[in-house]
């Protein structure tokens, strides 16, 4: 048993380590200098009270929980690695990222999301040249705080309308993602849209997302309902300590 | 069994790697050169260097190596704690 644990380890060890070796620069995230300055500070000003409230919430949440840590460097960890994991769409012949935000929502809560988002984002743009610094307050406001809203609430509708948890975590995960790819166009759209109709470029932006997207999200959406069905016939009472 | 089911994965995965980057030519270019940075460019806002700039030589496979394997490492830990084996839990 044990040796099979360790065989399973490893193959999932090396399968991380071939998934993320490549080329640089292949996502969502807004890569340095496209926003102009007043944009960026808008993006890390409306993301700023995320991150304090989220920071504040580890602190308070941590003491009375042992396992919240550790649950938070485990999710950490995950949306670090899948956020930089390029997957090739043969529908769309290019490459994307899932955002992973979907997953740590459902698990940590929406405002620790944004955490866990910061710090991956953090270090993909100063060692992976992966989004930036000057946009990282739009990449956070997409991807942490969007999309950590957008999966938490709709798993928590889902959940509450249906009462089956694969339909509300398959929902949670791809709205997350599509979530973040939306606002992603606006923030686009907003910031570089000059002379042409804010409306117009923003649809023009997003419905260029789409072919590599819809795919993704779907994927994304397995991906949670595969996270939460783990721990469910593993460890269902982590679910109970982690509710939000 | 377990030995050819691992051999039959790796061998399939290679034959479906292969087959599928002959017949396509697509570049497989990432969202943000094909949508962000497109439009980026359309608008006069082309991308700048990043901060530090990793693209020189090997030197991106490494920090991505590197990178997978702290990621690994981490989650690796702390599922530890979380999901400790049957006999030590």
């Amino acid at each position: 048993m044990k040796a099979r644990r360790r065989s399973i380890t490893a193959i999932l060890a090396f399968t991380s380590l071939l998934v993320l070796p490549d080329v640089p620069a292949f996502a969502m995230h807004i890569s340095e200098g496209i926003l102009p300055a007043q944009w960026a500070i808008l993006w890390f000003a409306a993301s700023a009270p995320f991150l304090f409230l989220g920071l504040r919430e580890l602190h308070l949440r941590g003491r009375r929980n042992l396992h919240l840590k550790p649950m938070v460097g485990l999710v950490g960890a995950a949306v670090f690695i899948i956020s930089c994991m390029p997957i090739p769409v043969p529908a769309a012949g290019s490459c994307s990222h899932p955002c992973g935000t979907g997953i740590a929502a459902i698990f940590i809560g929406p405002l620790l999301t944004v955490v866990v988002a910061s710090v991956a984002l953090v270090l993909q743009a100063l060692f992976l040249a992966h989004g930036g610094l000057t946009t990282l307050g739009a990449n956070l406001a997409s991807m942490g705080v969007a999309g950590a809203l957008a999966g938490y609430g709709s798993f928590i509708l889902v959940r509450r309308l249906s009462g089956r948890w694969w339909i509300a975590a398959f929902i949670a995960g791809i709205l997350s993602d599509w979530a973040t790819y939306t606002v992603t166009s606006f923030q686009l759209a907003a910031a570089l849209h000059g002379d042409a109709p804010l409306g117009k470029f923003f649809l023009t932006v997003l419905l260029a997302f789409v072919p590599t997207q819809v795919p993704l999200g779907i994927v994304e959406g397995f991906m949670c309902v595969g996270a939460y069905r783990f721990i469910l016939t593993r460890r269902p009472e982590l679910l109970k300590i982690f509710a939000v | 069994m377990k030995i050819a089911i691992a051999g039959g994965i790796i061998f399939l995965l290679a034959l479906g790697m292969y087959i599928g980057l002959r017949i396509s030519d697509c570049k497989w270019a990432g969202v943000d050169e094909s949508v962000v940075e497109k439009f980026a460019i359309e608008a006069n806002r082309p991308p700048q260097a990043p901060l530090i700039n990793i693209e020189r030589g090997d030197l991106p496979l490494l920090l991505f190596l590197l990178a997978g394997a702290a990621g690994g490492f981490m989650a690796g830990y702390h599922f530890r704690s979380l999901f400790p084996p049957k006999d030590k839990g």
